[in-house]
């Protein structure tokens, strides 16, 4: 690890003015992804600012009628909480799929949402990433593919989104809230908070550098049957090959959103509309334009069973 | 930090992680570096009473936590359920794991019965039982390279059998 100064912020405020003090500064929060990075000297932070003291650990109920779920709530604590486990299942579901218990009772959901890919050449540091360093390169393409991006990727990257957590999350149009060192707040919707490579792989969501997220709000709940599937190598403690987050109403139709095939969760509205005919018609629209290598055709077939599985589930 | 019921106090290094700080400053070296990356689990030690990697966390972080690692569940003479229960169960071939897992399992025990859910519980709604299928999902976050995970599953049943 690189040397680094350290400090604890008092409010969400500070810790945005913070970070735009300081050049080459980051927040920490559960840190599971962040020090494994920087361990491997892929994250370089000059300075950290520890968030965790800041209280936004908390699960309220918004005057809308949904849930505003605090930054800093532990994955543990979002998956346990009863109103998301009756109200939002999808989610509770998406996040018992992903990690470990005792990463998990670290991670935070803010933290869920920034942490990076986990492509290998992202982690190789002998190889060019455009993650990494932007404009070195991209040493994926041609390369091991089998766990990357199959739609939405670019000449300049082919990575994937880790998170289970966000997939759900997308699937419930969730809204990310932040606050700026100048004290702006605004809200993000997740469909915008996660952007798709590019020519700038390297900046992966809409944040500003001095942003800050306090919260993420799920709007009331939507009914149907909640459903996570997650595709993976080993049963447990590994990362989706494909994975399905469905909420699906009594008369077929319904929601659904895809980890592990983009560098954001895939969702396409518009072909939910097919939903009712099948995961096939359903799959077909929302991999439409899907440009797999060689190496991750499989997921193309996989998300299109998958999907006939979650919906066969979820009519059960 | 209060460590195994101590306040110790001590100065270090921000790169410093909280299982360096165990082992290489308070010389607590049961708590194993495997991976060093959260990965195999050998770090497993509670802070404030839930399970976490120590490797992936600052020692700076933890300013005030109560931390227990293995040395804090037991000792020679006076083992904890669990440790005795590895024990009998031959739960364990070469140990280097042993602490994590034990760690680990007196937690997940204890979130079981604080009625967190898993990935493979049937009902979120339920409270969980502590089932063979349930304690494979929930110490998948422990690696043991002996292959020792029947016999762990069997001494964490019996020690959760003994508090139901």
């Amino acid at each position: 690890m690189r040397p680094f100064t350290y400090e604890r912020a008092r409010s969400p405020a500070e810790a945005a003015t913070a970070v735009a003090r300081q050049p080459d500064s980051k927040f920490i929060a559960g840190g599971t992804n962040l020090l494994d990075l920087m361990k491997l000297q892929i994250e370089t932070p000059a300075h950290l600012i520890d968030v965790n003291g800041l209280g936004l650990d908390r699960i309220e109920a918004t005057p809308e009628g949904g849930l505003r779920i605090g930054a800093l709530v532990r994955n543990t604590s979002l998956a346990a909480d009863e109103r998301v486990r009756r109200d939002y299942g999808v989610l509770a579901r998406a996040l018992l799929a992903g990690a470990s218990g005792q990463l998990r009772n670290k991670a935070t959901t803010a933290g869920n949402l920034l942490q990076r890919t986990r492509c290998p050449y992202f982690y190789g540091t002998a190889q060019p990433c455009n993650k990494r360093q932007p404009g070195s390169g991209c040493a994926a393409i041609g390369g091991v593919t089998r766990q990357l991006g199959v739609i939405g990727t670019s000449e300049a990257c082919i990575a994937t989104h880790p998170s289970d957590m966000a997939v759900a999350m997308r699937a419930l149009d969730a809204v990310v809230e932040t606050i700026r060192a100048d004290g702006t707040a605004r809200r993000i919707p997740i469909a915008e908070f996660h952007r798709l490579p590019g020519e700038t792989p390297h900046i992966e969501t809409a944040m500003a550098r001095d942003e800050f997220i306090t919260a993420v709000t799920l709007p009331p709940p939507i009914g149907g049957r909640h459903v996570y599937r997650k595709v993976r190598d080993r049963a447990s403690y590994a990362f989706a090959l494909v994975s399905v987050a469905a909420v699906v109403q009594r008369d077929g139709t319904g929601r659904v959103a895809l980890g592990g095939v983009a560098h954001k969760p895939w969702r396409v509205e518009a072909a939910e509309a097919e939903l009712p005919r099948g995961a096939k018609q359903a799959m077909a629209a929302i991999l439409d334009g899907a440009q797999p290598t060689h190496d991750n055709a499989f997921k193309v077939t996989l998300a299109e069973r998958t999907l006939a599985s979650v919906l066969a589930e979820a009519r059960g | 930090m209060r460590v195994n019921g101590d306040v110790r106090a001590i100065q270090l290094d921000t790169r410093t992680t909280l299982l360096d700080a165990l082992r290489e400053h308070l010389q607590l070296t049961g708590s194993k570096k495997g991976c060093d990356h959260g990965q195999c689990g050998a770090c497993t030690v509670m802070v404030n009473g839930q399970r976490i990697y120590s490797c992936l966390t600052l020692a700076v972080m933890h300013d005030g936590d109560a931390i227990t690692t293995i040395e804090g569940l037991g000792q020679p003479g006076n083992l904890h359920p669990m440790q005795a229960a590895f024990v009998r169960h031959d739960g364990y071939q070469c140990g280097y794991c042993t602490p994590g897992q034990i760690c680990a399992s007196v937690a997940a025990l204890e979130e079981i019965k604080a009625g967190v859910p898993s990935h493979v519980t049937a009902d979120l709604m339920a409270m969980p039982q502590v089932t063979a299928e349930e304690l494979r999902e929930r110490m998948s976050g422990n690696i043991c390279r002996c292959g020792a995970y029947s016999n762990i599953v069997d001494a964490i049943t019996e020690v959760a059998g003994r508090q139901a």
